[in-house]
């Protein structure tokens, strides 16, 4: 969008190795990226395709189970009325906030290595908060009248609690869903004209010629474009803080001891960032791999994910400590008592995991060899990924499960149905991705075509 | 190429395959007198749109409209029903607790910017408009691609088939088309 090319004497150009493998030109970039969609289906996406609807049809199965008996197919009780739902709804809302930064944050610091990859960032981002959605709306127990959330005129005249962190939730959510869909649109709209003059057949042309909306690269169209794209992004920038600053304020306004504590904003935000650079690692890997994009999503580009991997991790690390430093010095029994029962307790296996995977896996990405080893990356982001699912259920879990009576406490684990819903998610993601990939060119062509060596050439001319 | 008729034509598109060729272009344009004469590329050049002046937008104040409105809907909402149509004592707080209504303000009014941006950006392009004579030449297909374009408009004052084309001719474009209306 608006971060044009910088000239080639800008220290910000200087990356050691490039971010578009050299020799590219708009013609071969558009050729590369549009054929992964206007060329035959490749065998392994039906395979990948089946595999992921299989998913989604344990999620549909599950929750129509769900809605058959109810809530009480979970594994909440009480004291624990906010089991798995709560977890990944969390869970799913953080992973889509790296592809907001990537799109957003990255754009208005003009880092432009983020173009070939803020497309895809952008849709798991979609597609993370549209299964996040599903969580609150299925624990509602009856899901069917999730619009009583909504300030709607009703014949009851019931209003929603606005002094309620729960309904700052849902705004924040609804907000971030519409404007992620708006910005990844308005981000489309070149590359839907792309697709729609690239088109073998009439009825694509259509399908893509409405969607571009008559695009037709006009200079005067372009300029009003690139302030949109940059009015935008600084619109995303503090929403897409805002939301997981939101969804910590359902933990942190309680009075529940590892919930009310001011640290819970912040350190949200950066495990926020944290789970979904890993989740972008994790999808980029073999993306790039299986449709020969290294071209574009090049070595350069996972050394630096992997950066803002360590560095955001060491931010959720500190979160930690803060946490273990309250518990002692805020002098309070009840907090100590939750902060021993969180390392020394029944859920101890589970803190520990936890402090594997997002503390001591992370501490590899100091090395450059880790860095630019694929499967070490990788390997790195699954565990990232699965440690911060861990940081939710503690944090969760254990402040929940020994209450400040002791006649009250319980213990919780998921249930079958708690984990068909959750790998069920899984399923309705990957499936839209892989409907994404197979449909809309994930990665930006006309944001490559604005980092060729072409494009910089009228920059010298510039009177 | 054919006799060239004046009746019904939209303007005269050259095509460029380099953008520098096409900043030259537009100086020339300016200097021989057109005004309504636009370029088109398959990514945003910022020297076309320094070439051609194309700096102000009205967007950032439609936006900024956008946003005002929906901190005062976002502040209506919550005002009006928390203390007017539906008041709840929650813990002895006051009705009109307006510290707790800043994050629905605020989520508001990044709904409504953002939906002016990408509306007001539309409406000011002139968009969706799916018919537009352009599509008419085979050859602007590749303005999405990887080719650059001038089009000289008909309803420029200056405008005159034939001269106009020997003009464009001059500025070394692949090629020159009549675009039909």
């Amino acid at each position: 969008m608006a971060n044009v090319p910088f000239s080639d004497d800008d220290p910000r150009t200087r990356l050691k190795s490039p971010i578009v493998a050299p020799g590219h030109t708009p013609a071969t970039v558009t050729d590369k990226i549009s054929t992964v969609i206007t060329a035959e289906t490749p065998k392994w996406w039906f395979l990948g395709a089946a595999a992921a609807f299989g998913l989604l049809s344990i999620f549909l199965l599950s929750v129509g189970m769900l809605f058959y008996k109810g809530v009480g197919i979970w594994g909440i009780n009480n004291p624990v009325y906010w089991g798995f739902a709560i977890i990944n709804f969390v869970w799913w809302i953080g992973i889509g906030h790296a592809g907001t930064l990537i799109s957003a944050i990255l754009l208005l610091l003009r880092q432009n290595w983020r173009n070939s990859i803020n497309r895809f960032a952008e849709a798991m981002t979609i597609f993370a908060v549209a299964c996040a959605g599903m969580f609150p709306l299925l624990h509602l127990g009856r899901p069917w009248r999730f619009y009583y959330l909504l300030p709607i005129p009703n014949t009851f005249e019931l209003w929603p609690q606005f002094r309620s962190p729960l309904i700052w939730d849902v705004f924040a959510v609804t907000t971030y869903a519409l404007v992620s869909i708006l910005f990844w649109y308005v981000g489309l709209i070149p590359d839907l004209a792309t697709l729609r003059d690239r088109a073998k057949n009439k009825f694509a042309a259509s399908i893509y010629g409405i969607l571009a909306a008559g695009w037709r690269g006009s200079t005067k169209h372009w300029h009003q474009y690139e302030v949109a794209s940059m009015l935008l992004a600084g619109l995303a920038t503090p929403l897409v803080v805002s939301v997981h600053t939101v969804v910590s304020f359902d933990f942190a306004t309680s009075q529940l001891p590892g919930w009310h504590t001011t640290i819970f904003p912040p350190y949200f935000v950066a495990g926020a960032v944290f789970a979904g650079f890993a989740m972008v690692i994790t999808l980029a890997l073999p993306l790039r791999y299986l449709f020969n994009l290294q071209d574009f999503i090049t070595d350069t580009h996972m050394d630096l994910m992997g950066k803002v991997m360590l560095a955001t991790g060491l931010i959720v690390v500190y979160g930690y400590a803060i946490e273990i430093f309250i518990g002692w010095y805020s002098g309070s029994p009840y907090e100590r008592y939750m902060l021993l029962n969180r390392m020394t307790g029944p859920y101890q296996a589970s803190y520990i995991a936890l402090f594997v995977c997002n503390f001591v896996a992370v501490q590899f990405l100091w090395s450059k060899r880790v860095r630019s080893s694929m499967l070490a990356l990788f390997i790195v982001s699954m565990f990232v990924n699965v440690g911060m699912w861990l940081e939710r259920f503690v944090i969760v879990v254990t402040s929940l499960h020994r209450d400040f009576m002791p006649s009250s406490w319980g213990m919780y684990q998921g249930t079958i149905w708690d984990w068909s819903t959750f790998v069920g998610t899984i399923g309705l993601f990957l499936t839209l991705m892989f409907l994404f990939i197979r449909f809309l060119p994930m990665i930006s062509i006309f944001e490559m075509r604005m980092i060729l060596p072409e494009a910089s050439k009228a920059k010298k001319e510039k009177h | 190429m054919s006799a060239v008729t004046t009746t019904n034509l939209h303007g005269m598109l050259a095509e460029f395959d380099d953008p520098e060729a096409v900043v030259e272009a537009i100086h020339r344009t300016q200097e021989e007198g057109y005004t309504d004469f636009d370029t088109f590329s398959p990514y945003p050049v910022e020297e076309f749109a320094d070439a051609q002046h194309a700096h102000t937008s009205w967007l950032p104040w439609i936006v900024l409209a956008g946003g005002v409105a929906g901190a005062l809907t976002g502040w209506a909402l919550q005002f009006i029903t928390s203390t007017e149509i539906y008041p709840m004592n929650i813990g002895g707080r006051p009705f009109n607790s307006w510290p707790a209504f800043i994050v629905v303000m605020f989520e508001c009014t990044i709904l409504f910017g953002a939906f002016s941006a990408v509306f007001g950006m539309l409406a000011l392009n002139g968009l969706p408009a799916p018919y537009h004579p352009l599509f008419n030449v085979e050859s602007f297909k590749r303005a999405s691609q990887d080719r650059y374009f001038l089009c000289i408009e008909a309803k420029d004052p200056n405008f005159d088939a034939e001269r106009t084309r020997a003009f464009m001719e001059s500025l070394n474009p692949i090629e020159v088309n009549e675009v039909e209306e």
